[in-house]
């Protein structure tokens, strides 16, 4: 069987507006996106199609701009352009707004739920960091605000098994959190990236770290902290895969099950990229396994693996759609 | 060795056509850029200064050549501008750049890829508002900010619009 991606199937998602995120559940069996049109779309599977389950408006008055699922499944976190960051609880017939969390001064970029359930981080064009906490009433507290970006965030991710945090942002740089003390403190600056670092991505045992750039290269970086976890962190940029992407990449994604790696490029593109088995661990090498030139005919903002089937892909684009791709390995 | 110089100038007389052709290629092909940078000209030229009763052509903010149009493939292009701010002031001249992009996603037909730059030497902190600009998240929430939304639509409405 030949190595590509081929399309499963095409949504007009949002209608007239930007598809900006999109986010698969943990049981893989619901896609939710969210756009330019202020609202939250969930999709699954009847049949053969994708079809949209429910939509969740009202709860931002601007722009929402990423969407997080809680470990568990029952929980939606929204992040918006207006600022606030909406908690959405599943019910029989779709989603109720549990909470509003507000505290950021404008625009939130991302949202993303640690894997505990417990902790939730929120980031903002206020170039502050905010964690907070949940506690089994449902109640939402902001327990520390990190301020070690001079710029924009865009981005952040929790690591896949352990307390730790994640950020990308204008500033170019990427910046790695953990806890000391109930506190959240930056203990590693990545710098590499020429300019805006727009997304993260840990692999499935979080050892390494993917990051996409308005300077249109991936960089991998890897984890060589000590062992005793003591001090601060280090992680090193190890592969940079350069020339492959014609405009600014927004995202990437890197998939547990298979260990390939999915790029959202400016060039409207999507593109998939494989480990060399034969490279040395500590010098991974990357080669292009296969692309889907026109993917949208206009940019690709996000691309996500399943998580739970391995070789599916969602993207989604600036013309509101998204796409639902399978990436076919060589047999 | 008759038969030998007929291959030759047979050869030869084929690449000078061949070149030709080329040549005439290129010329097609630059025109065409030429007549895109031209539409989009006429897509921006009208476009009043936020601050003065003015286009930003009057005021010399953009001109023809300020355009420059590559071919990105299928009926795709790649538009470049580079304009010059009359007045040193850094959010009159992201202000610039933002009514570029509003009027040009609106009212360009064709498909494009967009890149806006301050023409360079005419401003202290180009880099930064350059990053500004053209990062389309950032023109999004702009967008999205009624005061601003306000004054960008003022600039790039046409009067019978």
């Amino acid at each position: 069987m030949k190595e590509g991606l081929s399309l499963v199937q095409r949504l007009s998602a949002h209608p007239d507006s930007r598809c900006w995120f999109v986010s698969w559940s943990p049981n893989g069996t619901l896609l939710a996106s969210c756009g330019g049109d202020k609202t939250i779309r969930i999709w699954s599977q009847e049949g053969d199609s994708w079809i949209c389950k429910s939509i969740l408006e009202d709860g931002h008055q601007r722009t929402v701009r990423k969407v997080a699922w809680s470990p568990c499944g029952n929980y939606l976190a929204s992040a918006s352009f207006d600022a606030t960051t909406c908690i959405w609880k599943k019910t029989n017939d779709g989603f109720e707004n549990l909470t509003v969390l507000e505290g950021h001064e404008n625009e939130v970029k991302c949202v993303a739920w640690a894997p505990s359930g417990n902790l939730l981080a929120t980031c903002s064009r206020d170039k502050s960091v905010w964690v907070w906490e949940v506690d089994e009433e449902d109640e939402y507290e902001c327990v520390t605000v990190v301020n070690s970006h001079t710029q924009d965030v865009k981005h952040v991710v929790w690591h896949p098994t352990q307390e730790l945090l994640a950020s990308a942002s204008y500033d170019n740089n990427i910046c790695i959190y953990k806890e000391d003390d109930d506190d959240w403190e930056c203990r590693a600056t990545l710098e590499g990236h020429t300019s805006t670092v727009w997304s993260l991505s840990f692999d499935g045992t979080g050892k390494k770290l993917a990051s996409c750039s308005d300077d249109r290269t991936v960089k991998i970086w890897k984890d060589f902290s000590p062992e005793d976890g003591q001090g601060d962190l280090s992680w090193k940029c190890v592969c940079t895969l350069s020339g492959y992407h014609g405009r600014t990449i927004y995202d990437v994604s890197w998939c547990h099950l298979t260990g390939a790696l999915a790029t959202a490029c400016g060039d409207d593109a999507v593109r998939v990229f494989k480990e060399d088995e034969t490279a040395d661990p500590e010098q991974p090498v990357f080669s292009l396994a296969a692309q889907v030139a026109k993917a949208h005919d206009q940019d690709v903002n996000c691309v996500t693996w399943n998580p739970k089937e391995a070789g599916l892909l969602a993207s989604c684009s600036d013309n509101g759609e998204i796409a639902i791709w399978r990436f076919q390995e060589e047999n | 060795m008759e038969v030998v110089s007929n291959l030759v100038s047979f050869t030869l007389s084929k690449v000078f056509q061949l070149s030709g052709l080329d040549q005439n290629c290129n010329v097609l092909k630059t025109k065409r850029m030429e007549e895109k940078a031209l539409e989009v000209y006429d897509v921006i030229r009208s476009i009043r200064d936020p601050e003065k009763p003015n286009t930003l052509e009057e005021l010399e903010v953009v001109t023809e050549k300020c355009v420059e149009v590559q071919e990105l493939g299928d009926e795709e292009y790649l538009i470049i501008i580079r304009f010059s701010p009359t007045v040193p002031h850094c959010s009159l001249a992201t202000l610039i750049g933002l009514c570029l992009q509003v009027k040009l996603q609106r009212c360009l037909p064709f498909k494009h890829k967009l890149e806006i730059y301050i023409s360079e030497g005419t401003h202290s902190t180009e880099e930064d508002i350059n990053k500004q600009i053209n990062d389309k998240e950032r023109v999004a929430a702009a967008m999205e900010n009624p005061n601003l939304r306000e004054i960008v639509e003022q600039c790039v409405t046409e009067p019978d619009d």
